[in-house]
């Protein structure tokens, strides 16, 4: 069953089936973000259905190239035997 | 004292026990200690044990209550784990170490006064180090050194606040330390954050635990940061600075975590990130916050540990550790990829696993505490780690490329450990309760709410489409990440260098100078010195002894013998006397 399981979401044959259950996915969680009952938040993007979603994808983007920048013009990576 | 043992003592009299035996009866061993310590922690009641005074300073060996029970259940948890993960190592003096680390882990989360924190504390270090060295090889020599120096460093700071605050107060018992705005409450402090690798004083924990052995690292991910939260809650709740420290250190870890090619050392970027949950919380320092660094040091112990195991598997099975040279692996390890999975979705705060009942209550008492950019900061975190150890880690090592690799899946111990690990991430975020009755303050937070519930999905699945859709861009570079530590290993060569060019010359032309100038000159004064010993000095001497002679000769001769001339000696001296005195008298 596990063994089943990990085979399919490795095997590369199956890219277009596994895209479209994630797309499904995708869109029912932010079909439900859009039910849910909201009646208390602390900020405004508390009460705001859609949030969740723009927030992971843009930080997601964010961490991303901001790391990369940093790492490649700041200076931070460096060859394996820098320290050698 | 006698229905109560200190868990401590259980693990010290197995590290006694244990190098004696050998085989089957030394796992067995291996695996009775730590659920012994395990039992006498659940049989434990609150309250105060092993006090007495001395040098008229009262001392307290353990004091028992709900946050050190909350620590000690999750480590004699976790010391189950790790031993039953290790049990196929040969190396006694691995368990030794690992015994002895748990022991004094848990003489920290115990102790009642400074001097056996600071005891405890100090063994902790030298255990934990061996847990790195014994993976032999110079980079784990070096990066050991470099560990147990930081860590002495931190010890000796932590010893001198000690005694600078016994002194202040007058009292050792461990609490709560006051902003006196005096030195040892820094000192005490920089120590703790040390040990809870709080950037910039991180560097120790991501050089050195990639660096350990297999199944020393699961050891390490678990306890020293988690006992630095633990006296932070105890000392330092509701200090301000931590709150930022925090929230920064979360983020500082996931940066880095990008930027990582090896995975044990990308999963010690995310123990820091997931600390700095930990230490907001300590400084926000609400009771919700208090519990929720707690409650998620107990679910970052399990999942983390889980992480580290998985990793781990890989590089036993495989013996590379860089996602360059890994990839395809999940054709035949489906049940490692499946458990270090669930740890994966644990360290994301999935619903249903043991992050999402943990995490969400520090950020919830951030958000209490109307802190909303520590709350945004916190939740990018939260987004990064998914990012990471849930998709980047396990994409490249189990999937992606096929690096050609066929190992099998690692021995039954190992999958054991991982599958109770499992089962723990699990059982927690699905009966949060369990987890919640055990912590510190009265838990008035409901995590499962249909809105806390759907955002946290959104936030990780849309972390998952910009994963996929950027993924190229995301891909393991052969490189290594200058950290903080690039000070001390670039400085000890600057040491070096002054050391063996102008600090060595200079010695060199010291002792020319001294040979050539100095010494000729002495010579000569010495020779002088020694013509005027011999020709004044010791002619003076003998001229002296000669007059003495030749006086004694003379007086000699004076004493004849004869009473007469002693009378007629003594009538003129009386004469001559008289004849002074009447001179001077008529004069």
């Amino acid at each position: 069953m596990i063994g089943r399981i990990v085979q399919f979401f490795g095997n590369t044959a199956n890219v277009r089936l596994k895209w479209r259950i994630f797309v499904a996915v995708l869109v029912v969680i932010v079909f439900a973000d859009f039910l849910v009952l909201r009646d208390h938040g602390e900020y405004f993007w508390d009460l705001l259905p859609g949030w969740g979603a723009g927030f992971g994808f843009v930080s997601c983007v964010v961490i991303i190239f901001v790391s990369k920048f940093i790492g490649h013009q700041g200076g931070i990576m460096r060859d394996e035997d820098y320290y050698d | 004292m006698t229905d109560w043992i200190h868990p401590a003592l259980i693990f010290l009299a197995g590290a006694l026990v244990l190098p004696l035996l050998k085989g089957h009866f030394r796992q067995l061993w291996q695996l009775a200690i730590p659920l012994a310590a395990l039992a006498s922690v659940a049989i434990m009641t609150p309250g105060e044990y092993g006090g007495f005074n001395f040098v008229g300073q009262k001392l307290l060996i353990a004091k028992v209550d709900k946050l050190a029970l909350v620590f000690a259940w999750v480590f004699t948890i976790m010391a189950v784990i790790g031993c039953l993960y290790s049990l196929h190592v040969r190396s006694a003096a691995q368990h030794v170490a690992a015994f002895l680390y748990v022991g004094s882990a848990l003489g920290v989360v115990f102790a009642g006064d400074w001097f056996t924190l600071l005891v405890s504390w100090e063994i902790m270090a030298f255990a934990s180090a061996y847990l790195i060295f014994a993976a032999d090889g110079l980079a784990a020599t070096r990066a050991g050194m470099r560990y147990l120096m930081v860590h002495v460093t931190g010890g000796v700071l932590l010893f001198g606040g000690i005694v600078l605050h016994g002194q202040e107060t007058g009292s050792y018992l461990f609490g709560p330390i006051a902003e006196t705005g005096g030195l040892a409450y820094s000192l005490i402090l920089i120590s703790f954050i040390i040990n809870a690798a709080v950037p910039p004083l991180n560097a120790w924990l991501t050089d050195a635990y990639p660096e350990a052995t297999v199944t020393g690292a699961v050891f390490l991910s678990a306890f020293t940061t988690k006992t630095a939260i633990y006296v932070l809650i105890r000392a330092y709740p509701g200090t301000e600075v931590l709150v930022w420290l925090g929230a920064v250190m979360a983020l500082y870890g996931v940066i880095y975590a990008v930027l990582e090619n090896d995975c044990r050392r990308l999963l010690a970027y995310h123990i820091v990130s997931q600390v700095g949950y930990m230490v907001a919380g300590v400084g926000i320092g609400t009771e919700m916050a208090l519990n929720g660094s707690a409650s998620h040091a107990f679910a970052h112990i399990i999942y983390k540990g889980l992480l580290f195991m998985g990793a781990g598997a890989v590089i036993h099975m495989t013996g590379r550790r860089k996602l360059t040279e890994l990839g395809g692996l999940y054709r035949t390890m489906p049940w490692t990829v499946a458990l270090y999975m669930i740890g994966a979705f644990a360290i994301s705060a999935f619903p249903l696993f043991s992050g999402f009942v943990s995490k969400s209550m520090v950020v919830a008492a951030a958000a209490g505490d109307q802190r909303a950019v520590i709350v945004l900061m916190l939740t990018v975190a939260s987004s990064g780690t998914f990012l990471h150890t849930g998709l980047k880690l396990p994409y490249y090592m189990f999937f992606g490329r096929d690096c050609g690799l066929r190992p099998t899946e690692p021995p039954i111990n190992m999958l054991l450990a991982m599958g109770i690990a499992a089962v723990l991430c699990v059982g927690i975020g699905v009966l949060p309760g369990l987890l919640y009755g055990m912590l510190p303050h009265p838990v008035n937070y409901h995590p499962y709410t249909g809105a806390h519930v759907t955002e946290s999905l959104n936030i990780l699945m849309f972390t998952a489409l910009a994963f996929f859709l950027f993924l190229r861009s995301l891909d393991p570079e052969r490189t290594i990440s200058l950290d903080t530590d690039w000070a001390y290993r670039r400085g000890s060569g600057l040491f070096m260098w002054v050391a063996n060019r102008p600090l060595a010359r200079w010695e060199q032309m010291i002792t020319s100078l001294s040979d050539t100038v100095i010494w000729r000159w002495l010579n000569i004064g010495a020779h002088f010195s020694l013509i005027g010993d011999l020709k004044g000095v010791d002619a003076v001497v003998n001229s002296v002894a000669r007059t003495a002679l030749r006086c004694g000769a003379v007086m000699r001769r004076v004493q004849s013998g004869v009473v007469s001339h002693y009378a007629g000696a003594m009538i003129s001296g009386v004469l001559a006397c008289i004849a002074l005195y009447v001179f001077l008298w008529a004069a």
